[in-house]
């Protein structure tokens, strides 16, 4: 671990960023903080089930000249959908933006350095917002990717804005010659009125090891509606942190959507703040995993006013020696008075080796709320899979067909067709099903 | 067509049938009557081969072949078909596809290509009028939110796409008010021929004034204790099932 600490020393005291303000502020205490409490152990509370130091300790390296990617190999993983998408592209944590695509015009959608927006007219946002999320992780993780949040990048969706293109975001970690740890950091604001459907996507290009820790915050307010889409597919040497920490400051909608399908060891964590009253926030999440893939989702829902509603659905089908943990938090402040909070974890094991660890845990300071949490852990069942066998139905389809049932409940909250069909499409492959 | 000899089967430790004996000749259409519990369903299942019953004695001949030895889906593949007396709830399987993987999966054992689309959306087109059925619902997760006429309907139409040899119906007049127990009853008609044959459970005779019955056999206690043509269910009907009890009571009821 000392290792990493130097490589991050060592990195940070070559860059040259001499902001001063929130930024330089955010990251001074993100690094004193790292160095502080270094990578979380299993140790940490919320760490128990999820070990990142392996992964963490690759012996990566900043070596330069090694994010020479072109446009071609963009080419490659582009989403479908792209076409009618602006898409923005990270490389190794740095937004590109040769190598984005932006279409939607700037009277919709503004796209600044955090460097630059800390400055201008949204620097109220950038300040009020920015590290929001250190408040709910104060753990080592979060604070290495504060210590680079000066590369960050700012989204702002303008007031009254319906955005029509989709943004679909490739976080690209290029490990073709060398191991890679990237912080890609984002602060996306969305104005009062205003619409945005926001696709992401990990791609690690090469065969060696690759480490993403990303720290997104979202700022939603009055009216607004948002929909966030994370799509994870890569391969067992590329690891992840992802943190999606939500405010919705104004009475707002907001949908998310995380797929898992594959990678080494995937931590989510996503956080919804509702701090205005009557607030909707829906949390969905389907992993599908096998191999010796981990995904731990940790959710939080902190309800701080009255008469909001927040829906959470996370399913998980676990194969061979995968293993999946979901950790699902809702705070209910004294003032969040007639809150409605639901909350479920359903997963299927498919083999004998596959493990879950499913935690749910409320609490609960108001006394007019409605909530409800519930998991279950069980096999395909019998009697359903009699059905169909009793109709001709061989054991691998009826199988097949169940599970895909039992996904497609998350796949239909996808509200952008082709991202849809495509993620459809891997696990129907993945299922042997036939669509 | 089936030939069951001295089948007995239990459930957890539970004796249910204690010795069945039924003959079906293709063509023809057998009712099973009996109070409940007396294990009308178990046979169904049995036959169908739900994993949870053990056969203890007895065998069961299906056109030439050891019916007890084939997994479910062959049997189904083989021409068995039963429509359940509860069936079962579905999210995420629309009953077109439901149908469509079990018709390919049914071809697909014969040596037969998949059915292309077209020609399976005119076959579903022709067999939903069969049992008075909309496109709607077909569409729709199978059996989640359906009435109970609207269940036991699906599961006509899902008989008369698979056209299987021999239909067990189980109880598919139970929870049917007369309209649909008629469309039921005209769609199972309409379904028979010289080559297949029809078991069917009911608990009432009202079912057999639409599907006429060449033979009634009445399960008691595990045991087919009385066997006649239709007139059985009528008296059946007319004294209930006590005339049953009284008559046979002590045989019965004595431990053979
Ligand atoms: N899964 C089961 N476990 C234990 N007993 C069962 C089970 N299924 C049926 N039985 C018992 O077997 C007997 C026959 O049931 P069933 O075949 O459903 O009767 P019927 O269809 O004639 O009403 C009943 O006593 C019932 O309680
Ligand atoms: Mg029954």
């Amino acid at each position: 671990m000392s290792e990493l600490k130097e490589l991050i020393q060592n990195k940070l005291s070559k860059e040259s960023f001499s902001g001063n303000g929130s930024l330089k502020a955010l990251s001074q205490k993100g690094l004193e903080l790292f160095n502080e409490q270094g990578i979380p152990t299993v140790k940490h509370e919320e760490w128990k089930y999820t070990r990142i130091s392996a992964a963490l300790n690759k012996n990566f390296s900043y070596a330069e000249g090694a994010t020479a990617i072109t446009a071609k190999e963009v080419e490659e993983f582009r989403l479908p959908g792209y076409e009618a998408a602006n898409e923005l592209v990270f490389v190794n944590g740095i937004y590109h933006a040769e190598l984005s695509n932006i279409r939607s015009s700037a009277d919709e959608l503004v796209i600044l350095p955090l460097s630059e927006a800390v400055k201008g007219e949204y620097k109220s946002i950038v300040d009020s917002n920015l590290g929001h999320s250190a408040g709910y992780h104060k753990d080592g993780i979060n604070a290495l990717n504060n210590a680079f949040a000066y590369q960050g990048l700012f989204i702002s969706v303008k007031k009254n804005k319906s955005v029509e293109h989709p943004l679909y975001c490739y976080y690209i970690n290029d490990a073709r010659t060398v191991n890679v740890l990237s912080q890609p950091r984002t602060l996306i604001h969305v104005a009062a009125n205003a619409e945005v459907k926001v696709v992401e996507e990990e791609v690690t290009i090469g065969t060696s090891d690759s480490f993403i820790n990303k720290i997104s915050e979202i700022v939603v307010e009055d009216n607004a509606q948002v929909h966030l889409y994370k799509i994870q597919n890569e391969d067992s040497h590329s690891s992840c942190v992802k943190t999606t920490h939500v405010r919705q400051i104004g009475v707002s909608k907001v949908n998310s959507v995380t797929i898992t399908l594959n990678g080494g060891v995937i931590r989510n964590n996503l956080n919804f703040i509702l701090e205005a009253p009557g607030c909707e926030s829906n949390m969905y999440g389907l992993y599908c995993v096998k191999g010796s893939t981990h995904v731990d989702n940790h959710t939080i829902v902190d309800n701080k006013m009255p008469n909001s509603l927040s829906n959470e659905l996370y399913k998980g089908i676990i194969d061979e020696n995968a293993t999946a943990v979901f950790n699902g938090k809702i705070f209910v402040r004294k003032d969040a008075q007639k809150t409605n909070a639901y909350q479920s974890n359903k997963n299927i094991l498919l083999s004998d080796t596959a493990t879950v660890n499913t935690k749910p845990q409320l609490e609960i300071f108001a006394d007019d709320v409605k909530c409800s949490h519930g998991c279950t852990i069980g096999r395909l069942d019998d009697e359903a899979l009699f059905y169909l066998q009793s109709r001709g139905i061989g054991d691998k389809a009826a199988k097949a067909l169940l599970l895909h049932a039992f996904a497609i409940e998350i796949l239909e909250k996808i509200e952008l067709e082709p991202i849809r069909q495509y993620v459809d499409q891997i696990i129907s492959e993945r299922l042997d099903f036939e669509i | 067509m089936l030939s069951i000899k001295n089948l007995q089967a239990r459930i957890e430790e539970k004796e249910i049938l204690k010795g069945i004996n039924l003959d079906i000749k293709p063509g023809e259409v057998h009712a099973i009557m009996g109070p409940n519990g007396s294990g009308k369903s178990t046979l169904a299942s049995v036959l169908a081969g739900r994993a949870d019953y053990e056969v203890t004695a007895g065998s069961v001949e299906f056109l030439g072949k050891d019916l007890l030895e084939l997994s479910p889906e062959d049997r189904a593949r083989e021409g068995v078909f039963l429509a359940f007396q509860y069936p079962i709830e579905m999210p995420g399987v629309s009953t077109t596809n439901f149908v469509k993987t079990a018709v390919n999966e049914i071809r697909k054992y014969r040596g037969e290509e998949p059915m292309d689309a077209v020609a399976f959306l005119k076959l579903m087109k022709e067999r939903m009028k069969l049992v008075n059925i909309d496109q709607a619902l077909l569409s729709r997760s199978l059996n989640e939110g359906f009435s109970g006429g609207e269940k036991k309907r699906n599961e006509i139409f899902q008989m008369a796409m698979l056209e299987p040899k021999l239909a067990i119906l189980d109880e598919t007049d139970s929870g049917l008010d007369i309209d649909a127990l008629r469309i039921v009853a005209e769609g199972v008609n309409k379904l028979k021929s010289k080559d297949n044959a029809t078991l069917v459970i009911t608990h009432y005779q009202r079912l057999l004034d639409y599907i006429v019955p060449d033979y009634v056999h009445i399960l008691y206690k595990g045991r087919i204790v009385k066997t006649g043509g239709k007139e059985l269910a009528l008296e059946l009907e007319e004294k209930g099932y006590d005339f049953i009890k009284e008559e046979l009571g002590e045989e019965v009821e004595s431990p053979l």
